[in-house]
C-alpha cells in the first residue's frame, strides 16, 4: 500500500507540476472569471452571442476564421443561435461557387454548410492591406498563444501610450502584453464601439470578455461536451478503481492466508 | 517455459491444440509463476502494454481522416477536432497518450535501475527495452511533426539537422532524409509512414520482450533467484492479472484528468500556428520526454561531439548490465546505490528542466555538470561501487520478507549464519 500511494502521488504530481508551470507564465495577465474553467465549465451563452457579434462587426473586417462553417453557430455548446438566425447569418455573406452548367463562376448568398467568408482573398492581399503584417486566422488563436485567454483578453485592453525613450514606427503600437511590446494591430475596441442587440454596455472590458469567450469557443467548439464526459469517465473509473481494489484485496486474501 | 505438459480437456481442443498449441500459450500465460512480492512498480508492464494497443487503436483511426500533405495536414487536423465525431477525443488521447506512454517508460527504466532487474540473467530483456524505448523516441518525434505546426516543422529541421554533424557526407545524409533541400512535402509524408510503421515494430519488440521475460521469470523487489513455482510464486493469472488491473484504473484517472481538463498542456502553443517556413519560433522546444537528452545535446559546445554525447547518453544503458559489476540485484541491500540512484534521478530531472531554459549563463553551466555527473554515474561510479560497497546481507527466500516487519533480516542473517 505504501509503494502505491508513492507510485499515485507522482501521477497525481506530474499532473499539477505542469499545470502550474503553465499557469506560473500568466501571472501577469489581467484576471476575470471564466465561465468555461473547471470540472464543469460551459461557456455563456449570452457572452458567446455578444462575442461573435464583437468578432463580426470588428475583427472579422481583418481577420479570417476559416475552419468554422455557419451551422457551428447553431450548433450545441456554442453561440445556439437559433436555425432562422444562423440562415439569416450565412445569407448576409455572399460566397463565389461554381462553375455552374455554363463553366461560368457565380456569386451567391453563403449557406449553412460554408465555411466563414475570408476578408481577404489571401494571405498576400491581408499583408498588403496592413502595412506587411498578417492579421493571424482566429480559428485556433487562443489555443496557439501561451497566456491563452488570459492573454488575449489582457492584450485587447494593453493598448497605452509608449514609455518616453522609446521610438515606434510608423504604424506600430505599444502594448503592454505583446511579446517586445511591439503589435501592428491598432487599438480595436472603444467604450460602445458597437451596440449590443441584448441591451447590454459595451465597455472595452466587457467586449474583450465577450470576444475572447468566443474565440475560446472558436478553438475548442467542443469543450462543453468534453467536459460533460470526463467528469462521467473519472467518476466511472473511481468506482470501478474501488471494485477492483475490493477484489484484489479478496483474491490476494488467498495468498496471504495460505503462506 | 511451463514445467508441467498442458492437454486440452476437450477433443477439439486437443486437436486444435496438437496442431497449433494456442491453447498451451494461453495456459502458460494464465499459469505463469510470478514472484507473490511484487510492488505497484511492477506494474508498469501492463501499463505500458495498455498504452501502446491504446496509441495504435486511435492512431489508426485518426489516420483514417488524416492527410499527410504539406497544404493540407494542419486543416485535417482541424477537421478531426471539429467535424469527425469524437474527433476531439480521439486526438486528445492520441496526444496526451504519447506522453503518458513515456512517464510509464521512464517509471519501468527507473524501477528497472533500482531493482537492478537488468542484471545477468535477464540481459536481453534490457536491451529489447532500450530498443524499444529508442524506437518510441523516433515514433513519437515524428508523430508530433505530422500536425505540421509550427513546432513540428521546426522541431523536425531542427532533429534532422543534427546529422549533418557527421563529417564529410552529413550534408548529404539530412538533404537525403528531408528529400529535398529543406524539410517539406516529402519528408512529411515520409516521416507519416515511418510514424505508422514504428509501432508495430515496437509490438513486435514487446513480444520478444515478454518472451525473454518469461525464460528466467520475473526479478522481484528482494532481487533473489526464486524457485518457480514455489511458495514464493503466484500464478500471473488472477493474482497478478487483478493487481496491474487495479494500477491501470489508477494510472487511467490521470490520463483522464489530461485528456479532459488539460489537453493542451503538455504540446506547445506554437503547435497550434500552422508551419511557416518564413518565421522562426522564439523558442524550438522539444516535447518534455526529451528535454533531458536535448539538454546533454547543448551542453557540449562542439555539434558533432554533442550528438555524440546525446547518442551515448542513451546507448550506454544498453551496456549498463557489464558497466554494473555488482552481483547485488535490489538497490535495497545496497545502501551506498540506493544514495546514488536518487542522485542519478534528480540529475535527469534537472538535465530536464534545463532543456527546457534558453541554454545559457547559469543553465548552461547546470546543464554541463549535470552532464558530467550522468556519465560520471554510469562509467565510473557505478563500475568502482561493485567492488568498494559493503551490501547488505540478502534474505534466502522471498516468503520472509512478505511476512512483513524488520525482523526480516535478522532471521536471514541466522539463516545465513546457520548455513555456515
Amino acid at each position: 500500500m505504501k509503494n502505491l500511494i508513492k507510485l499515485f502521488s507522482i501521477l497525481v504530481l506530474f499532473f499539477f507540476t505542469v499545470t502550474q508551470l503553465q499557469s506560473a507564465e500568466k501571472v501577469d495577465y489581467l484576471k476575470t472569471d471564466w465561465s468555461f474553467k473547471g470540472l464543469f465549465g460551459k461557456f455563456d451563452r449570452g457572452s458567446l452571442q455578444r462575442g461573435y457579434q464583437v468578432y463580426t462587426e470588428v475583427c472579422a473586417s481583418c481577420h479570417s476564421m476559416k475552419y468554422l462553417s455557419y451551422r457551428n453557430l447553431g450548433e450545441k455548446g456554442g453561440p445556439e443561435f437559433s436555425q432562422a438566425e444562423v440562415k439569416a447569418i450565412a445569407a448576409s455573406f455572399e460566397v463565389i461557387d461554381g462553375p455552374n452548367a455554363d463553366g461560368e463562376m457565380f456569386e451567391r448568398p453563403a449557406k449553412l454548410s460554408d465555411k466563414f467568408v475570408m476578408p481577404y482573398d489571401n494571405v498576400k492581399a491581408a499583408q498588403a492591406a496592413n502595412g506587411g503584417a498578417y492579421p493571424p486566422d482566429m480559428s485556433v488563436l487562443v489555443k496557439a498563444r501561451g497566456g491563452g485567454v488570459d492573454y488575449i483578453y489582457s492584450l485587447l485592453q494593453g493598448y497605452e501610450d509608449a514609455p518616453s525613450g522609446m521610438t515606434l514606427d510608423e504604424g506600430v503600437h505599444y502594448n503592454k502584453y505583446m511579446y517586445g511590446n511591439k503589435i501592428r494591430m491598432s487599438a480595436p475596441l472603444s467604450d460602445d464601439l458597437i451596440e449590443y442587440g441584448d441591451g447590454t454596455k459595451a465597455t472595452v472590458e466587457q467586449m474583450s470578455k465577450d470576444v475572447t469567450t468566443f474565440l475560446m469557443w472558436a478553438a475548442e467548439p467542443h469543450l462543453e461536451s468534453r467536459h460533460q464526459m470526463g467528469f462521467k469517465a473519472i467518476i466511472y473509473l473511481i468506482i470501478l478503481t474501488i471494485l477492483v481494489y475490493f477484489s484484489m484485496k479478496k483474491i490476494w486474501s488467498r495468498v496471504e492466508s495460505e503462506v | 517455459m511451463s514445467d508441467h505438459e498442458y492437454t486440452p480437456t476437450s477433443k477439439v481442443g486437443k486437436w486444435f491444440n496438437d496442431r497449433l498449441p494456442l491453447l498451451t500459450l494461453a495456459n502458460h500465460l494464465t499459469d505463469y509463476p510470478t514472484p507473490k512480492n511484487l510492488n505497484y512498480w511492477w506494474t508498469f508492464g501492463g501499463i505500458l502494454t495498455f498504452c501502446l494497443i491504446t496509441q495504435i487503436v486511435t492512431g489508426l483511426t485518426l489516420a483514417m481522416h488524416y492527410i499527410a500533405h504539406a497544404d493540407m495536414a494542419f486543416e485535417s487536423v482541424e477537421h478531426i477536432m471539429r467535424d469527425v465525431n469524437y474527433g476531439w477525443l480521439i486526438r486528445y488521447i492520441h496526444a496526451n497518450g504519447a506522453s503518458m506512454f513515456f512517464l510509464a517508460v521512464y517509471i519501468h527504466i527507473f524501477r528497472s535501475l533500482f531493482y537492478g532487474s537488468y542484471k545477468s540473467p535477464r540481459e536481453i530483456i534490457w536491451i529489447i527495452g532500450i530498443i524499444i524505448y529508442l524506437l518510441m523516441m523516433a515514433a513519437a518525434f515524428m508523430g508530433y511533426v505530422l500536425p505540421w505546426g509550427q513546432m513540428s516543422f521546426w522541431g523536425a529541421t531542427v532533429i534532422t539537422n543534427l546529422f549533418s554533424a557527421i563529417p564529410l557526407v552529413g550534408e548529404g545524409i539530412v538533404t537525403w532524409l528531408w528529400g529535398g533541400y529543406s524539410v517539406d512535402n516529402p519528408t512529411l509524408t515520409r516521416f507519416f509512414t515511418l510514424h505508422y510503421l514504428i509501432p508495430f515494430l515496437i509490438l513486435g519488440l514487446v513480444v520478444l520482450h515478454i518472451w525473454a521475460l518469461h525464460v528466467p521469470g520475473n526479478n522481484n523487489p528482494v532481487g533473489i533467484d526464486i524457485k518457480k513455482p514455489s511458495k514464493d510464486t503466484v500464478p500471473f493469472h488472477p493474482y497478478i492479472v487483478i493487481k496491474d488491473g487495479f494500477a491501470l484504473l489508477m494510472f487511467m484517472i490521470v490520463f483522464a484528468f489530461f485528456v479532459f481538463y488539460s489537453p493542451n498542456i503538455l504540446g506547445h502553443a506554437d503547435n497550434y500556428i500552422e508551419a511557416n517556413p518564413m518565421v522562426t519560433p522564439a523558442h524550438i522546444v522539444p516535447e518534455w520526454y526529451l528535454l533531458p537528452f536535448y539538454a546533454i545535446l547543448r551542453s557540449v559546445p562542439d555539434k558533432l561531439l554533442g550528438v555524440v554525447a546525446m547518442l551515448s547518453a542513451i546507448l550506454i544503458l544498453a551496456v549498463l548490465p557489464w558497466l554494473d559489476t555488482s552481483k547485488i540485484r535490489s538497490a535495497v541491500f545496497r545502501p551506498l546505490y540506493k544514495q546514488f540512484y536518487w542522485i542519478l534521478v534528480a540529475d535527469v530531472l534537472i538535465l530536464g528542466y534545463m532543456g527546457a531554459m534558453p541554454a545559457e549563463g547559469l543553465y548552461l553551466l547546470i546543464a554541463r555538470v549535470a552532464t558530467a555527473y550522468y556519465f560520471l554515474h554510469f562509467l565510473v561510479i557505478l563500475p568502482v561501487l561493485g567492488f568498494k560497497e559493503k551490501t547488505l546481507p540478502i534474505p534466502l527466500s522471498i516468503t520472509e520478507p512478505v511476512l512483513g516487519g524488520s525482523t526480516n533480516l535478522a532471521m536471514a542473517k541466522n539463516k545465513e549464519s546457520l548455513d555456515k
